[in-house]
C-alpha cells in the first residue's frame, strides 16, 4: 500500500484507472497458477501410470508424432495471433483486434478439431481410456487440456461479439488480456504435453 | 511512465517481441521432434534434448508472450510462479519418488 500511494503521487491521474484492471489481472493469474496445479497433478498421474499398459498398447504404438506436430504448430500460431491481437488494442484498433481474434479462433478450432479426431480415431480402434492404465491418464491429461481449450474458444466468441457492442472499454480491455493469458497458458501447457506424453513416450 | 509500464501485466510487448518468442518457440519445437524421429542420438541424450528445449520454450514463452518479469505488480507474479513451481516439483517428483519405490519394493515382495 505504502509504495501504492508513492507512485500515485508521482504519475498523473489518467493512470488511475491501471490500478483495477491490474488487480483483475493478477487476480486473473493467480487462477493460472492453480490451473498449473491441476495440470501439475494429472502429468504426475501420467507419468506414475504411464508404464502400465495392461498388455494393451504402449505410447509407442498409438503416437503419431507429424499429425501432433501439426497440432503444436497451429496452437502455437494461435499463440502469437493473439499476441498480435492484444498489440492491436494497445494502438486502439478494433478492427484488427477481432480480425486477429477471429484467426486465433479459427486456429484454435482446428486445433481441438484434430484432438477430437485423434481421439475419435483411438477409441475407433478400440484404445479408448476403458483400456488400461495408461490410456485412461493419457485422456484425462490431454482430454483435459482440450476442454481448457474448447473454453478458451467460446471465451474468444464471446469477446467478439462484447467488442461489436461495447467495443474497447475499461470493462472488455482486462478481459481480452485475461484471455490472452489463458491462451499462452493453454499454448504452455501443451508444450509440455508435447515434450513429456507425446516425444517422450515414442521412445 | 515507468508506474503504468510496470503496473499492467501484459499491456506492453512489441511485434519484434511477439516475432522473436514465435521463431525461437518453432525453433524449439522443431529440433527435438527431429531427434526423436531421425533417432541420431542415445535415448539418454534425447530425453536431456527433450526436457532442455522444453524448458527453454517454456522459458521464452513466459516472457515474450505472457510478459512475466520481476517489476510487474511488484513482482508479485514472479512469486506465485516461483510458489507454483515448488508445487509442482513436490507433487510430480514426490509422486514418481514414492510410487517408484512402492513399485520397486511389491517387485521384491
Amino acid at each position: 500500500m505504502a509504495t501504492d500511494t508513492l507512485h500515485h503521487g508521482a504519475v498523473a491521474e489518467p493512470h488511475e484507472h491501471h490500478d483495477a484492471s491490474g488487480t483483475k489481472v493478477f487476480g486473473f493469474w493467480v487462477y493460472l497458477m492453480s490451473d498449473l496445479v491441476i495440470f501439475g497433478a494429472l502429468f504426475a498421474t501420467y507419468a506414475v501410470l504411464m508404464k502400465g499398459t495392461a498388455a494393451g498398447p504402449t505410447a509407442a504404438d498409438i503416437f503419431e508424432l507429424p499429425f501432433v506436430l501439426v497440432e503444436t504448430f497451429l496452437l502455437l500460431l494461435s499463440s502469437f495471433t493473439f499476441g498480435m491481437g492484444v498489440l492491436a488494442m494497445n494502438a486502439e484498433r478494433i478492427g484488427q483486434v477481432k480480425a486477429w481474434l477471429a484467426v486465433t479462433f479459427l486456429l484454435g478450432a482446428a486445433f481441438v478439431g484434430m484432438e477430437v479426431y485423434e481421439f475419435q480415431h483411438l477409441i475407433h480402434q478400440g484404445n479408448g481410456p476403458d483400456q488400461s492404465a495408461f490410456l485412461s491418464s493419457f485422456f484425462t491429461l490431454v482430454g483435459t487440456h482440450g476442454v481448457h481449450v474448447t473454453v478458451g474458444l467460446v471465451w474468444i466468441l464471446v469477446m467478439l461479439i462484447q467488442l461489436t457492442t461495447k467495443g474497447l472499454t475499461p470493462m472488455t480491455r482486462p478481459r481480452i488480456v485475461c484471455l490472452s493469458l489463458f491462451w499462452h497458458f493453454l499454448d504452455i501447457v501443451w508444450i509440455c504435453v508435447f515434450s513429456f506424453v507425446y516425444l517422450m513416450g515414442v521412445l | 511512465m515507468s508506474y503504468s509500464s510496470s503496473n499492467s501485466t501484459t499491456s506492453h510487448g512489441s511485434v519484434k517481441s511477439y516475432v522473436t518468442g514465435l521463431l525461437l518457440s518453432l525453433v524449439l519445437t522443431v529440433i527435438p521432434f527431429a531427434v526423436v524421429m531421425s533417432g541420431a542420438l542415445s535415448t539418454a541424450a534425447t530425453v536431456v534434448v527433450i526436457a532442455a528445449t522444453a524448458v527453454l520454450q517454456i522459458l521464452v514463452q513466459l516472457v515474450m508472450f505472457m510478459h512475466m518479469n520481476a517489476k510487474a505488480d511488484e513482482g508479485w507474479n514472479l512469486m506465485s510462479f516461483v510458489f507454483t513451481l515448488t508445487i509442482l516439483v513436490l507433487v510430480i517428483g514426490g509422486s514418481l519418488w514414492i510410487m517408484q519405490h512402492l513399485h520397486l519394493n511389491m517387485m521384491i515382495g
